[in-house]
C-alpha cells in the first residue's frame, strides 16, 4: 500500500501559523515544517514539547565546577603544596579565592561547549551531513509543511489545505521518493 | 486608584512605634561610663575562669597597641592575612579603624569598648536609614534607566517605581538630619570627625586622616550630601510631574520627551554623585582604607534591593487586584533583573575581596581582616544569601513566574543586602562589639514603617497605570 505525503507551501509566516492551528484542530498529522527563519510561536502552535537543553547546560556546568575543584585541589593542595608567594596552600578553602576565576571559567566552558555538542547530536548536525531539504525555496522565502496523508481522502485534504492559504500543494508517494 | 487600607496603615504605625521603642531601649542600654564597661569586662573575664581571664586581658592590652599602628611600617598581625577560623586570641587584633583609635594610644581597653558601645545604637540607626534610602534611590535609578532605554515592558510598572522612589524625599531628609547630627558632633560614628585629628600637637592626631581633610571635612561633606539629595529629589519631583502631565495631555509626547531628556541627564548626574555618596556615607567609616570600585559595589547593592522591592510591591498590589495589566511576564522580567543584579553584586564583591586578598597589602587588607575575624559568619553568610540563594532559586525560568518563589527570593535578597550594609558600616563603628539586638531590629522596623507608609501613600495619589505613556500599549501586551 502506497503511503502519501503532502507538501503544502506557504509564503507568509502568519498564514503558516494560522494554517498550523487549523490543521491541528482537524487532527491531521503534521510531520515537519521547514522555515527559512524562526517563526515565533510555531512550536507552541505545533504543540512541540519544551527543550531540555537548559537543564543539560546546568548539569554540565556542575560537572565543570567539579572538574575545576578536584583538579586544583589535587594539584595545588594535595600533590605538591608549595609556598608560592605566601599563598596559604594548607587547605582548598584557604586558597580558594585564587581558584575562583578558574572555577568560574571551567563552569562556563563545560556548560557552553557540552550544551552545543548536545544540541548538534540531538539535532543530528555534523559536517558532510546530507542536507534534508525537500524544496530549495524553504531556505529563502517559502514555508513548507509536510503532512502525513496516509489513509486520508486526498481530495478533501488538498481542498482544506488550499483554503488555509497554501500557495502550492505537492502530493508525494513515499515509495517512489 | 489605589486606596491605602487601614490594615497597612496600622501595620506601618505599629512598626514605627515598636521600632522607636526598641531603638530607644538600644540608646538607654548603652553603659553609663567607662567604669561600667570595665566592670562588665571584668565580669566577662571572670566568667572565663581566673587564670584564663588574666591572659585574655593581657592579649587585649597587646592588641590595643596594635590597633593603632596603621601608620607604622611594621604591621605584624596584618601580614597573616586571611584566617578562616575565628579564634578568640586573634579576634582582638584587628580594630584598625575603630572609633577613637587615636585616643587609644593612652586609653584603656575599657575606654575603647565603651566608645564602641556608645556608637552601636547610632550605627544601627544609620544602617537602617541608609538601607531604606538606598532602596528608594535605586528604584529611581532603575526608573530613569527604563525611561532612557525606552523599555517596552515596564511602563505598566512606572507608578510602582514612582511610589517606591518617592521615599527619597522623607528618607533623604532623615538621612540628612542624621548626617547633620553626626557632623555637629552628637555622636562619634565617623572617626575622621574626631576633634584634633588633623592637629599635630593633639593626642588624637592621625596623619593619614589629616592628609585627607581636604575632602573629609564636615562642612564640605554636608554640602556635598545636600547637593546630592537636592539633585536626586529634584529629578524625582520633575519626573513624577512630567508623567502626570503626559497622562493629561499625551498628544505630541511633549512631556514624554522632556522626561526622556531629564532622565538621561539624571543618569549622568547620578553615576557621579552615587559614587561620591558611597565614599562619603559608607567608605569614610574606614578612613584609612580605600577601594576604587566601592561606589559601584554600593550601587550594585542598591539596584538589586530596589528591583527586589519593585517586584515585591508589584506582586503585593497585583495580589490585591490593582494592577490588572501586569502579567507573569512582567514578574518574570523583574525576577531576571533580581537574578542578574545579584550576580553583578557578587561579581563586584568578589572583585573587591579577591584583589585585596590576593595582593595582601597590609594597609588594604585590614578591612577584610576585621570583617573575617570579627564578623565571620555575617560576612560570608551574607555572600551566601546574596549569591547562592538567588542563583539557585531564580535560575529556572518557570520559577521566575511563580509569585511565592520570587517573594521568597526577594525577602532573602533584602535581608542579605541589609546585612551587606551592616557589614560595611559596623566594623568601622562598633568593631567587635556588634550584636543584632534591640537597636538594630528597632531601627530597621522604624524605617521600614516610614517606608511602607510613605510609599503606599504616594501610590494612592495617582492612578496606577501611566495611561499617557507612548509605550503603554506594548507594555500591556508584553509577553515573554
Amino acid at each position: 500500500m502506497a503511503t502519501h505525503k503532502i507538501h503544502a507551501l506557504y509564503n507568509d509566516d502568519d498564514i503558516l501559523l494560522s494554517a498550523v492551528k487549523q490543521i491541528r484542530e482537524q487532527h491531521y498529522h503534521i510531520e515537519e515544517v521547514f522555515c527559512p527563519f524562526p517563526v515565533h510561536g510555531l512550536e507552541k502552535a505545533m504543540g512541540l514539547s519544551d527543550t531540555r537543553l537548559a537543564i543539560n547546560a546546568f548539569l554540565y556546568g556542575i560537572v565543570g565546577l567539579a572538574v575545576a575543584t578536584v583538579m586544583m585541589n589535587y594539584i595545588m593542595i594535595e600533590d605538591w603544596p608549595q609556598n608560592i608567594g605566601g599563598k596559604p596552600s594548607f587547605s582548598y578553602l584557604q586558597n580558594m579565592p585564587a581558584f575562583v576565576p578558574i572555577m568560574f571559567e571551567l563552569t562556563v566552558f563545560f556548560a557552553a561547549h557540552l550544551m552545543v555538542i548536545t544540541f548538534y547530536l540531538r539535532s543530528r548536525l555534523w559536517p558532510f551531513k546530507k542536507a534534508e531539504n525537500p524544496d530549495v525555496r524553504t531556505t529563502d522565502d517559502h514555508f513548507l509543511m509536510e503532512l502525513d496523508a496516509h489513509g486520508e481522502d486526498i481530495d478533501s485534504i488538498t481542498k482544506f489545505l488550499y483554503d488555509t492559504g497554501a500557495v502550492e500543494l505537492v502530493l508525494i508517494d513515499k515509495e517512489n521518493h | 486608584m489605589y486606596t491605602l487600607t487601614t490594615k497597612l496603615k496600622v501595620f506601618a504605625i505599629v512598626l514605627i512605634v515598636l521600632g522607636a521603642v526598641f531603638t530607644t531601649i538600644g540608646f538607654l542600654a548603652v553603659p553609663a561610663d567607662e567604669a561600667a564597661v570595665e566592670q562588665m569586662l571584668a565580669d566577662e573575664a571572670a566568667a572565663h575562669g581566673g587564670g584564663h581571664g588574666e591572659s585574655h586581658e593581657m592579649s587585649e592590652d597587646h592588641s590595643g597597641d596594635h590597633s593603632n599602628n596603621m601608620h607604622e611600617a611594621e604591621e605584624a598581625h596584618m601580614e597573616t592575612g586571611y584566617v578562616t577560623d575565628n579564634d578568640v586570641a586573634h579576634s582582638e587584633n584587628a580594630h584598625t579603624t575603630t572609633p577613637h583609635e587615636a585616643e587609644d594610644h593612652t586609653g584603656s581597653h575599657a575606654e575603647h569598648v565603651y566608645h564602641q558601645l556608645v556608637n552601636r545604637p547610632w550605627a544601627a540607626v544609620y544602617v537602617a536609614c541608609f538601607f531604606f534610602f538606598m532602596i528608594g534611590l535605586g528604584a529611581l535609578a532603575f526608573y530613569a534607566i527604563q525611561k532612557v532605554s525606552q523599555a517596552g515592558w515596564s511602563p505598566v510598572l512606572f507608578r510602582v517605581m514612582e511610589g517606591i522612589s518617592s521615599y527619597i524625599l522623607p528618607g533623604g531628609i532623615l538621612m540628612f538630619i542624621l548626617l547633620l547630627v553626626t557632623g555637629l558632633g552628637l555622636n562619634h560614628i565617623f572617626t575622621w570627625m574626631t576633634p584634633g585629628i588633623d592637629d599635630p600637637t593633639s593626642e588624637a592626631y592621625d596623619h593619614i586622616v589629616a592628609g585627607k581633610t581636604g575632602f573629609l571635612n564636615v562642612p564640605f561633606w554636608l554640602i556635598r550630601a545636600g547637593i546630592f539629595l537636592v539633585g536626586w529629589n529634584l529629578y524625582r519631583w520633575n519626573i513624577r510631574r512630567f508623567g502626570l502631565k503626559q497622562d493629561d495631555k499625551p498628544e505630541g509626547n511633549v512631556w514624554y520627551k522632556k522626561a526622556f531628556k531629564h532622565s538621561a541627564m539624571f543618569l549622568v548626574f547620578f553615576i557621579v554623585t552615587e559614587s561620591i555618596m558611597a565614599w562619603d556615607w559608607i567608605l569614610s567609616f574606614d578612613p584609612h582604607w580605600f577601594s576604587t570600585l566601592f561606589g559601584w559595589y554600593v550601587f550594585a547593592s542598591m539596584i538589586v534591593s530596589a528591583v527586589t522591592t519593585i517586584a515585591l510591591v508589584t506582586i503585593f498590589l497585583k495580589g490585591k487586584g490593582y494592577l490588572e495589566f501586569v502579567n507573569d511576564s512582567h514578574i518574570h522580567d523583574l525576577a531576571k533583573f533580581m537574578f542578574g543584579f545579584s550576580i553583578f553584586w557578587t561579581y563586584l564583591w568578589f572583585s573587591q575581596f579577591m584583589l585585596i586578598w590576593y595582593s595582601n597589602i597590609p594597609e588594604e587588607v585590614t578591612y577584610f581582616v576585621t570583617r573575617i575575624e570579627d564578623y565571620n559568619l555575617l560576612f560570608f553568610g551574607m555572600v551566601a544569601i546574596n549569591f547562592l540563594f538567588p542563583l539557585l532559586i531564580l535560575m529556572n525560568s518557570d520559577f521566575k513566574r511563580v509569585n511565592w518563589f520570587v517573594v521568597t527570593a526577594g525577602i532573602f535578597i533584602l535581608i542579605g543586602h541589609y546585612l551587606d550594609i551592616y557589614v560595611m558600616v559596623m566594623p568601622g563603628t562598633v568593631g567587635a562589639s556588634w550584636f543584632i539586638g534591640f537597636p538594630e531590629i528597632g531601627a530597621f522596623m522604624f524605617f521600614a514603617g516610614i517606608f511602607l507608609w510613605y510609599v503606599f501613600n504616594t501610590m494612592t495619589k495617582a492612578p496606577l497605570l501611566a495611561k499617557g505613556d507612548p509605550y503603554l500599549g506594548e507594555s500591556k501586551h508584553f509577553h515573554y
